[in-house]
C-alpha cells in the first residue's frame, strides 16, 4: 500500500490511551516466526502494544525471550511474519524498501550494545554522519552536534576517535548520534550491557534527563536492574510474549 | 562525507591496502615503463628509416619503383625540386638516380643498390654523413669517390682508399664499368640498409649512364616536422600531378604497421597487468566487506540506503586503485623520462638487434596520452573490482548483519 494512503488510514485511527496521551506507536498482533532447518522458532508471538510520547520503556525478559527481535521488529531491521507497526500513524512495514530506510533515518534512533560508530570518523563527525545523510545544511549540522556532544558530556571529545573514548563515552555518542536525526523514538538495544557501573550510572543520567528535559522517547531492551529501576515502563517478555506490562 | 569516510577506510588496514597499493604501483610502473621503452624503440627504428632510407617523401616515375627500368626517370629534376623547395616546412630536397648493380673488389663480388647523389643536398635529407664511422663523406678523393656500408666493407674486405668496380648498364644497354674509391664507410646500425646500399656523386653516376641532364629517378624530400608531411605532400602532388608522390609510411608501410602493432601488444600488455591486478582487488575488497558486516549493516540501520553502502564501496576500491595508479604511472613516467635523455644499453644483443635494423641503444618515449589513459585503465579497474564487493555488502541483512561478532 503506498505511502501517502497509509498516512490517510492511519491517522484516522490513531488511538488514544487510558491517559489520553497520543500513542506514537502502535503494535499489533505482531509476530516473528523463524523457519529453521528442522524447527519452527517463534521468536515474537502476537504482541499488542503501544507506546505513548515521552515514555521511558524498559523491555526486560531471559535470554532468548525476544527482547531484541521485538526491538528490530519495532526498529524497521526484520520483517515480521505477521502483524503492524505503526508508528505515528504509519505502518512501517508496508513501506517499500528505499522509503522504509528513509523512514528509519528521520523516525528511529538506534543505540546499539557495542556502540556501532564508524571508526574513521571522529566523535563530532559520527554524531554528524546520519545529518549529513539527511541532507541537513552544514551550518546546522555544527550546531546540533556541538549541542548534542554537549548535552551528553563530551563537548571537550569532539575530535577524538571511538579508539580513543572509553566504552562510556563511546555509547554516549552513540546516543548523541541517534539523536542527531530527532527521531520520534530511540531504541537502545542492551546499551549498558558493556559499561561499568559507573558509567552506566552516568549513560542513564544522560538518557532520563533527555527524556524528561527534552521528552524523548527511549524504549530499552536490558538485563541491568540499574536501568529497570530508572524506567517508568517496564515489560516483561517470555517466550515471545508479553507477560507483564507495569507503568510505574 | 562519504568520499571522506572511503578515504578513511583505506587507511584501517595500513599493511593490507599498502600492500595492494604497492601491487598495483609495481605493475603500472612496469607496464609504463615497459610501453615508453618499446615505443622509444619502435620510433628510433622509424626514425632511423626515415633519417637514413626513405627521408619524408620521395617522388618517382609513376613506373619506376615496379620496374626499377633506369628509362623510368623523372624528366627536368633540378626545375622541379627548385619549386618543391618553396612550399612551406620542407627543409631539404635530393634528386638521385639508382640502378641496382654490382660492386666488386680484388677479394669478391656483391649485388647492390647504387645512389647517386649530390653530397651537399644529400646532407639535408638523410643522416648519412653522421653516420661515417672510417674516412670521409665524399671528402679526400677527388675522382670517383663512393661511400659504402661497414658490412658491406667487410664482405668486400676492402677499407677507406680501396678501390673497387661498379658495373652496370647504361641507358643504351651497354654494359659498362667505372673505378671508384672508397672515400666513407658509414655504419647505421642497420645491417641489412648496410650491406646494400652504396652512394656515388649523382655527376659520375650520369656520366657511366649516359643519364639524361637534369633527370634523376628518385626526389626525397624532408620536411622540418613529421606532422607536416601529409601536407607538405598534397602540395608536391599539386605540382607534379603526373608522378608517383609518396610518404614514408606508403614508402614502408612495415614501419606504420610496426608502430600500430606495438601500440596493440602494449595496450594488451597493460590489460593483462591490470587483470592481474584486478583479482587482487577483488580478493581484498572481498575481506574488507566480510570483515564489516557489523558496520555495514549498522549504517543500514542508522539510515544509509543501498545506494550510498554501494557508492562507498566503489570509492574505496577506486580510492585504492587510483592511489597506487597514480603512484604507478608518476614512478613509471619519470623512469621512463629519465631514459629519454639516458640510452638504455642493450649492447650485449647488438649483433641481434642490428641484424633487425634496431637501434642498440634505446631512449624511451614516453607520451602523456598513454600516462592518461592508463589512469583511466586503473579508474576503470577500480569500478569493475569494486562490482562484486559492493553487491555483496549490499546482500547484507542489517539485523542479521548487527547480530554479527
Amino acid at each position: 500500500m503506498p505511502v501517502r494512503q497509509d498516512w490517510k488510514v492511519y491517522r484516522n485511527v490513531r488511538t488514544l490511551n487510558k491517559s489520553n496521551k497520543m500513542s506514537i506507536i502502535e503494535i499489533n498482533n505482531l509476530t516473528k516466526i523463524y523457519d529453521g532447518s528442522e524447527v519452527e522458532v517463534i521468536a515474537v508471538n502476537g504482541i499488542d502494544l503501544s507506546f505513548d510520547k515521552g515514555e521511558f520503556a524498559a523491555i526486560v525478559g531471559p535470554s532468548g525471550s525476544g527482547k531484541t527481535t521485538f526491538l528490530n521488529l519495532l526498529g524497521g531491521l526484520d520483517r515480521p511474519t505477521s502483524g503492524e507497526v505503526i508508528v505515528d500513524g504509519v505502518n512501517i512495514w508496508n513501506l517499500k524498501s528505499r522509503k522504509l530506510i528513509d523512514f528509519r533515518m528521520n523516525n528511529i534512533g538506534f543505540v546499539f550494545q557495542s556502540y556501532n560508530l564508524i571508526p574513521v570518523l571522529t566523535a563530532k563527525e559520527n554524531v554528524e554522519f546520519v545529518m549529513h545523510l539527511q541532507g541537513r545544511p552544514k551550518a546546522e549540522r555544527y550546531k546540533r552536534t556541538r549541542e548534542l556532544m554537549e548535552s551528553v558530556g563530551l563537548a571537550d571529545r569532539l575530535n577524538s576517535r571511538p579508539a580513543k573514548l572509553s566504552g562510556g563515552q563511546q555509547q554516549r555518542v552513540a546516543v548523541a548520534r541517534a539523536l542527531a536525526s530527532k527521531p520520534k523514538f530511540i531504541l537502545a538495544d542492551e546499551p549498558t550491557a558493556n559499561l561499568d557501573s559507573k558509567s552506566t550510572e552516568n549513560l542513564l543520567d544522560i538518557m532520563e534527563n533527555l527524556n524528561k528535559d527534552e521528552n524523548i522517547t527511549f524504549i530499552f531492551s536490558t538485563h541491568d536492574a540499574r536501568v529497570v529501576k530508572k524506567a517508568r515502563r517496564v515489560i516483561t517478555i517470555e517466550d515471545g510474549k508479553v507477560v507483564w506490562d507495569e507503568k510505574r | 562525507m562519504i568520499l571522506s569516510v572511503a578515504w578513511r577506510n583505506i587507511w584501517r588496514n595500513k599493511v593490507r591496502s599498502t600492500v595492494v597499493i604497492t601491487a598495483i604501483t609495481l605493475g603500472i610502473c612496469a607496464g609504463v615503463f615497459s610501453t615508453a621503452f618499446f615505443k622509444g624503440m619502435a620510433e628510433q627504428r622509424i626514425k632511423k628509416v626515415i633519417e637514413t632510407e626513405t627521408s619524408h617523401i620521395q617522388i618517382h616515375h609513376p613506373d619506376f619503383r615496379q620496374s626499377t627500368d633506369i628509362s623510368s626517370f623523372i624528366p627536368d629534376a633540378t626545375h622541379i625540386s627548385g619549386n618543391i623547395r618553396q612550399i612551406p616546412n620542407v627543409t631539404g630536397v635530393s634528386k638521385r638516380i639508382v640502378v641496382f648493380s654490382m660492386v666488386a673488389s680484388a677479394e669478391t663480388a656483391s649485388g647492390v643498390k647504387i645512389v647517386g647523389v649530390e653530397p651537399s643536398d644529400e646532407m639535408h635529407v638523410t643522416n648519412l654523413s653522421a653516420r661515417i664511422v672510417d674516412g670521409a663523406y665524399f671528402e679526400g678523393i677527388r675522382k670517383n669517390p663512393v661511400v659504402i656500408g661497414k658490412k658491406l666493407a667487410d664482405k668486400l674486405k676492402v677499407k677507406v682508399r680501396s678501390k673497387v668496380v661498379i658495373t652496370l648498364q647504361d641507358m643504351e644497354k651497354n654494359i659498362t664499368a667505372g673505378a671508384f674509391r672508397i672515400t666513407g664507410i658509414y655504419d647505421t646500425d642497420n645491417f641489412a640498409f648496410d650491406e646494400v646500399n652504396i652512394f656515388i656523386r649523382y655527376s659520375d653516376m650520369a656520366r657511366l649512364l649516359s643519364f639524361p641532364e637534369n633527370a634523376c629517378h628518385e626526389m626525397t624530400i624532408k620536411v622540418s616536422d613529421a606532422d607536416f608531411t601529409r601536407e607538405v605532400q598534397q602540395s608536391v602532388k599539386l605540382l607534379i600531378p603526373d608522378l608517383e608522390v609518396l610518404n614514408w609510411t606508403e614508402l614502408s608501410p612495415e614501419m606504420k604497421y610496426l608502430t600500430e602493432a606495438m601500440d596493440i601488444y602494449m595496450n594488451i600488455f597493460i590489460i593483462i597487468i591490470l587483470l592481474a591486478l584486478l583479482f587482487g582487488i577483488i580478493n581484498t575488497m572481498l575481506m574488507v566487506v566480510l570483515e564489516r558486516v557489523k558496520e555495514i549493516g549498522m549504517l543500514m540501520a542508522i539510515g544509509m540506503n543501498k545506494l550510498r553502502v554501494f557508492s562507498m564501496i566503489v570509492l574505496e576500491t577506486v580510492f585504492l586503485s587510483l592511489t597506487g595508479g597514480i603512484i604507478g604511472v608518476l614512478s613509471g613516467g619519470l623512469i621512463s623520462k629519465y631514459f629519454e635523455t639516458h640510452a638504455i644499453s642493450l649492447s650485449m644483443w647488438r649483433e641481434g638487434y642490428v641484424e633487425l635494423g634496431y637501434d642498440p641503444f634505446v631512449y624511451t618515449d614516453l607520451e602523456l596520452s598513454l600516462m592518461i589513459n592508463t589512469t583511466l585503465l586503473v579508474i576503470l579497474t577500480g569500478i569493475i573490482a569494486s562490482l562484486y564487493p559492493a553487491y555483496k555488502a549490499l546482500r547484507n541483512d542489517p539485523a542479521e548483519a548487527l547480530r554479527t561478532e
